[in-house]
């Protein structure tokens, strides 16, 4: 083990001598979900042509939760290798200080932005990344399977369940016999903090923690919304629900084995593109509401922005390139492929999106009306709140104690966190 | 110092510099074999000495430089209230990350730190609990590999290639193959399964809180267990063959032979192989890591030190999680090696 130590520091310093960047050699780092990677590497081969940089893809696995740690590691030891990071829009309070102000270098390109999403990624007055796409789920239905059952689109969270026993059980009567209900992402990760907030907001039972920092999760509406959750494990989502994220759900879907899914819009271009079985047959929607006094339908906000390291060697051309990906024509090419909401306002009336993916025109309200988790009132702390309440729900789910408790549990665990003031 | 003078016969050299160094008892009475311990060293001897740290000194310097020092900060941080965000910010704290008491002003008395956190006390368990059950398990199927292995038999040298495999493909490899073996729609463990009738419906291995420590398990010891099967084939391989032949001689069944004969003259090599696995066992993150991130049934210390240093805005506590898994790894090794009665040092 101790000789791995000495091999291990040889083999850093080896790595570190070898990568000491030319003039415009840029590394971006991304997680890999869907076909982003690919999209990506087109992007940054046109970059490539028109600026003559070269720009390496770092690629990282897709959950949000295992980015967060080796970024946090990398900018704390004041990593030089990585220029440009992919950040995820809960992310900007945390990692703020470790990265480089944007707002005079994006003064003339800002305004075609939606103001919100500016706003999302502005921490004291510093921009600290610049968004590329946004993201607001939607419930993922199959047209064909609804049809020809006589069902209508869900409206709420019950005739959602009721839905997809009905079509359930028929298909596997029918023969079908791996079908589900509904898929989700039930993994303990950021994933179910972003599923648990809408069926909580939905339900009317608050959003964990309020803009002005109250902790409000521990109400009979969320404690409902957590049991009705809990309702489908086993019934209409399978057991191993509880280990999905979005990938894993997307599989189950894609192969046709669920009649509903919720997910984010990148798998919509992806659920219709060749070769796959349920081209054609889908729709979107958006989520449902619960039921109860305040019950809305309601969408977790997501997105993801680009930030450059204060630890680049190249910051300039790392802006200049940060710049490029988020640009109209990018995130337009971006949006025809990957179906991934732009953040450019304008975009939204485009008439190529409208017709090669109708579902972004849709969405541009469903999104406006999203719910952002509350990472603006937790700050610093945002990771370890979140982390607790996605314990209580897959605690609750995997059916370790009742919703009641475990709400009750979890504002305890908050209010520590909390100290005086988040 | 005297110098000794050159003894006069060799075969006394202990009762030569005694006398050399003066002392008057020692000179009186018979030199017991003891007194060897006693001995200046000579000066070839003291040479030798210098010589020998001369040439462990650059070990020793990479040693404390890759090891020595990471291990200092950690158990430093660990008392002080850094944060990755700015670690230069840090303030001393004492014990505060292990144990401190708060007095709220509505008169209750609070217990707070790692020594009383029950997520860590659950990491310790998990982690204990998988490091007993994987290197018993390892240990015993390691044990009937190897004696299977030391069988002559055609195409024994295939098959010993061949049983490294699961050992040799790295450990991040063979956990994303078996969360992809272990998927319950699209995993062939449910299919095989379901297809023999050993199961009703599928299994949702990596997310029931029942199965998810069994499927940790499952892939920890097919991975391990030809590590195992080869320390123990090596300490077979050292046994000479006339031991077994008398002991066959004098009419001792194969039984008798295993638990008389071979498993004490194994003993010493199974318990470093052991030793090695449980230390190994008890830092285990990457495959839990990739398998069951984030579960509470599977967490194990790493990972929840981890979790704290990097996810959470808790550096200074992660450290002091480090800190404790070592004093806890360090702790088990001695209760190890005592129960064990094993010598590290060749003396047994």
């Amino acid at each position: 083990m101790k000789l791995f130590h000495a091999f291990l520091a040889l083999a850093v310093a080896a790595m570190l001598a070898g990568t000491q960047a030319r003039a415009a050699d840029l590394s971006i780092v991304s997680g890999d979900t869907g076909n982003g990677i690919k999209v990506l590497r087109e992007i940054l081969d046109r970059y490539e042509k028109q600026s003559g940089n070269k720009v390496t893809i770092v690629v990282m696995p897709p959950s949000t939760t295992d980015q967060f740690g080796q970024y946090r590691l990398w900018l704390a030891a004041g990593n030089s290798d990585i220029d440009v990071y992919q950040t995820d829009v809960i992310w900007a309070p945390q990692l703020a200080s470790q990265l480089v102000d944007l707002t005079a270098a994006t003064k003339d390109v800002v305004g075609a932005h939606f103001p919100s999403i500016i706003q999302s990624q502005t921490v004291n007055g510093k921009l600290v990344a610049l968004p590329i796409f946004t993201d607001a789920p939607a419930l993922y239905y199959r047209k064909d399977l609804l049809d020809k059952y006589g069902a209508k689109v869900p409206a709420t969270w019950k005739e959602l369940a009721d839905t997809a026993k009905l079509v359930m059980d028929k298909e596997r009567a029918a023969g079908n016999k791996d079908i589900w209900g509904f898929v989700f992402q039930g993994n303990a990760y950021e994933g179910l903090t972003c599923d648990a907030l809408e069926w909580v907001v939905s339900n009317g039972g608050g959003q964990i923690i309020e803009p002005d920092g109250t902790i409000s999760i521990n109400n009979p509406q969320a404690a409902a919304a957590l049991d009705m959750a809990k309702g489908w494990v086993g019934t209409i989502s399978p057991p191993g629900v509880l280990a999905y994220q979005e990938e894993e759900s997307r599989g189950v879907w894609q192969t046709g084995n669920a009649v509903f899914m919720r997910n984010w819009p990148y798998a919509y271009a992806l659920g219709n593109g060749e070769g796959s079985p349920i081209k054609g047959k889908f729709d979107v929607a958006p989520l449902p509401a619960g039921t109860g006094e305040g019950a809305r339908p309601t969408a977790t906000l997501g997105g993801w922005n680009l930030a450059v390291s204060k630890y680049s060697k190249n910051p300039d051309a790392a802006i200049e390139l940060v710049k490029f990906i988020a640009s109209p024509e990018m995130q337009k090419y971006r949006t025809l492929k990957t179906s991934n909401l732009p953040t450019i306002q304008a975009l939204y009336d485009d008439a190529d999106i409208a017709r090669e993916q109708p579902i972004i025109p849709r969405w541009k309200q469903v999104f406006l009306n999203a719910v952002p988790r509350p990472s603006a009132a937790v700050r610093i702390r945002y990771n370890e709140a979140s982390s607790q309440f996605w314990n209580a729900v897959h605690k609750t789910m995997s059916g370790e104690g009742s919703a009641a408790d475990n709400l009750a549990d979890l504002e305890v665990a908050l209010t520590k966190l909390k100290g005086s003031a988040w | 110092m005297v110098t000794p003078q050159r003894p006069s016969r060799p075969r006394h050299p202990r009762q030569q510099e005694t006398r050399a160094s003066g002392s008057a008892v020692a000179r009186a009475q018979p030199a017991p074999e003891t007194a060897a311990a006693q001995r200046p060293p000579s000066r070839l001897m003291r040479q030798r000495v210098r010589s020998a740290w001369l040439f462990l000194a650059p070990m020793l310097l990479v040693l404390a430089a890759v090891a020595g020092w990471p291990l200092a900060r950690t158990v430093y941080f660990s008392f002080t209230d850094a944060s990755l965000a700015d670690l230069d910010a840090r303030q001393w704290v004492g014990f505060a990350n292990y144990f401190s008491v708060l007095r709220m002003p509505s008169g209750r008395t609070l217990y707070d730190g790692l020594l009383v956190d029950p997520v860590w006390w659950r990491a310790v368990w998990n982690t204990v609990r998988f490091t007993v059950i994987s290197v018993t398990c390892e240990t015993i199927l390691g044990m009937i590999v190897a004696l299977v292995l030391n069988a002559e038999f055609v195409g024994r040298g295939i098959v010993r290639a061949a049983i490294l495999i699961p050992w040799a493909i790295p450990t991040i490899v063979s956990a994303k193959m078996w969360q992809w073996m272990l998927n319950d729609q699209f995993g062939i463990i449910n299919v095989v399964l379901l297809n023999l009738g050993l199961i009703s419906g599928k299994i949702a291995w990596t997310a029931s809180a029942d199965t998810a420590m069994a499927a940790v398990l499952i892939v920890d010891i097919w991975k391990t267990t030809p590590f195992m099967a080869l320390l123990i084939l090596a300490a077979l391989q050292m046994l000479p063959g006339e031991i077994i032949e008398v002991a066959k001689l004098d009419g001792a069944n194969p039984w008798q032979i295993f638990w008389r004969v071979t498993l004490p003259l194994i003993r010493p090599a199974v318990m470093v192989a052991v030793i090695f696995r449980a230390l190994d066992a008890l830092r285990i993150f990457d495959l839990i890591y990739v398998l069951t991130p984030n579960n509470v049934h599977t967490k194990s210390m790493s990972v929840f030190a981890r979790e704290n240093l990097f996810e959470f805005d808790k550096f200074a506590y992660g450290s002091a999680a480090s800190t404790l898994l070592f004093l806890i790894l360090a702790l088990l090794t001695i209760v190890t090696i005592r129960i064990g009665r094993i010598s590290l040092d060749g003396g047994r």
